[in-house]
């Protein structure tokens, strides 16, 4: 579904990511893991066409992604710290990204997690005054709302309280299992244990594997993904 | 596209700035044309702050403006719209609002006190001067990430078409005085919009006679309808230039 061919970029003399090639199947839950500043987020940046690559080139469906932009009503993106306008009410940038994004195609609305995350009674309030995490909130239900086929989720849980996280976590699963496209990046592997098929490890923008949990499972001896990833950093 | 540009005119009307400034224009062309007893004055009067104060403001509001928006603007790349429709929401926008604050700050008095020719061409040439000028600001925003440099770009680019292109144009007069350079002067105005707006309204006020023979050489050319029309099509070539500049720079930036 969505294949990064030798992707490369620069930042002035950092290279972000260094002949990247990964491939991502419709169906599989992938976490994207690694050290910061290994290029995950900038990986996830390019695939959404915020970061234009130096060389290489990704597809979507088959399509260069490449000064093409419908694709990415397919995708719903969870950004790592969400930047909204700031004098926006959080009921204003709903109905923003609804009025921006309606197609007569898109099924009803997907608002569960407006609705679990208790969005509702917040609505007025303006984005500036929101802490993190319920900022957090908003990219979440933004990424789910409009039922897209591939959901792209950048550090999801980071400042999320226990219970709203494993209301997210809930979500994922429930998506997961009607045959979507995950990616996740994220550093608490415990989270990622019982949502993942696939992982892709990256260090310094290049990519250092990418299996199945089965397989990595085989390869380490670990069950748990955070042991298995701690053994595969030792080496 | 006419989605994104309803919210960045939501935005911007919020905002006080731009209720100011129609205030501030509307006060100052109200007080000067009832100071000055003859409204031609009045309008010379007019003339020479507007085509200060209009470049200004609009050159240094849409910067800040586009840099605010960052947030707005990364919110709606990640969403499917072509980063060209952004953009142009954003320039369609900032000079509806800025055309909108001249006319009812400056046009309006002036329609009531001098409605002639001479009254028309001001308003017109104040509204090119608004969008030239958010066009301009587009380009060195985007031009520059940062904000602080950003904002000392869009005052330098002002310095240099309101104070210091005039200084060249007087260097050039008094070195090559002993050349015949008075039509190379039509050319090198052309350089600068604010001098052709200026250039182009003053010779409505027929008082070109008091600029002596490159004023005549200037009346040869710009009263002309050839003349005119090719100094409106280098003004709205004022407009697309930098804005199409500041979209190619758009479409490759990275957010």
């Amino acid at each position: 579904m969505i294949i990064a061919t030798n992707v490369s970029k620069k930042f002035g003399s950092l290279q972000a990511l260094n002949n990247l090639s990964v491939t991502c199947t419709k169906g599989e839950c992938i976490a994207l893991i690694g050290p910061n500043g290994s290029g995950k987020t900038t990986f996830i940046k390019t695939i959404l066409g915020m970061v234009v690559c130096d060389s290489g080139f990704i597809t979507f469906n088959g399509n260069n992604i490449n000064n093409n932009w419908q694709y990415r009503s397919g995708i719903g993106y969870m950004p790592q710290i969400g930047r909204y306008p700031e004098n926006m009410t959080i009921g204003q940038v709903l109905d923003m990204m609804k009025d921006i994004r309606k197609t007569s195609a898109i099924l009803p609305y997907d608002e569960d997690l407006i609705g679990s995350f208790n969005l509702n009674n917040l609505l007025n309030k303006r984005m500036r005054t929101l802490s993190g995490g319920t900022k957090q909130k908003v990219s979440a239900a933004l990424a789910f709302m409009f039922n897209p086929d591939v959901l792209i989720l950048d550090e999801p849980t980071a400042g999320l309280d226990p219970v709203s996280s494993e209301i997210l976590k809930e979500k994922i699963l429930l998506e997961k299992s009607k045959g979507k496209l995950i990616l996740i990046s994220s550093h608490i592997l415990s989270e990622l244990d019982d949502l993942v098929t696939q992982v892709i490890y990256m260090q310094e923008g290049t990519l250092c594997f990418h299996k199945t949990i089965e397989q990595l499972q085989a390869d380490t001896g670990e069950r748990k993904l955070a042991k298995a990833i701690a053994q595969v950093m030792q080496q | 596209m006419k989605k994104v540009i309803k919210y960045v005119i939501i935005d911007i009307l919020r905002n006080k700035i731009m209720l100011g400034y129609t205030l501030f224009l509307l006060i100052l062309s109200m007080s000067i044309f009832s100071l000055e007893d003859n409204a031609a004055k009045g309008l010379l009067g007019l003339l020479n702050i507007i085509l200060i104060i209009v470049p200004l403001v609009s050159l240094i509001f849409s910067t800040i403006y586009v840099y605010n928006s960052a947030e707005f603007i990364e919110l709606l790349v990640s969403q499917p719209l072509q980063r060209k429709t952004i953009w142009m929401s954003l320039f369609s926008g900032l000079a509806s609002s800025m055309m909108l604050a001249f006319l009812a700050g400056a046009g309006v008095p002036v329609l009531i006190y001098q409605a002639d020719a001479t009254g028309l061409m001001m308003i017109l040439i104040g509204e090119l001067l608004s969008v030239i000028f958010v066009s301009v600001a587009l380009l060195a925003a985007v031009k520059t990430r940062d904000k602080a440099k950003g904002i000392g770009a869009a005052i330098l680019l002002w310095l240099y078409f309101s104070l210091l292109f005039d200084g060249f144009i007087l260097f050039l007069l008094f070195q090559f005085s002993d050349y015949p350079i008075e039509k190379i002067m039509v050319g090198v105005s052309m350089l600068n919009p604010i001098d052709l707006g200026r250039i182009l309204i003053l010779l409505k006020m027929d008082i070109s006679a008091m600029m002596g023979y490159t004023g005549a050489i200037f009346k040869d050319f710009f009263g002309t309808g050839t003349g005119m029309s090719l100094s409106f099509l280098v003004l709205v070539a004022w407009v697309i230039l930098p804005l199409t500049l500041s979209v190619r720079n758009f479409k490759r930036k990275d957010l």
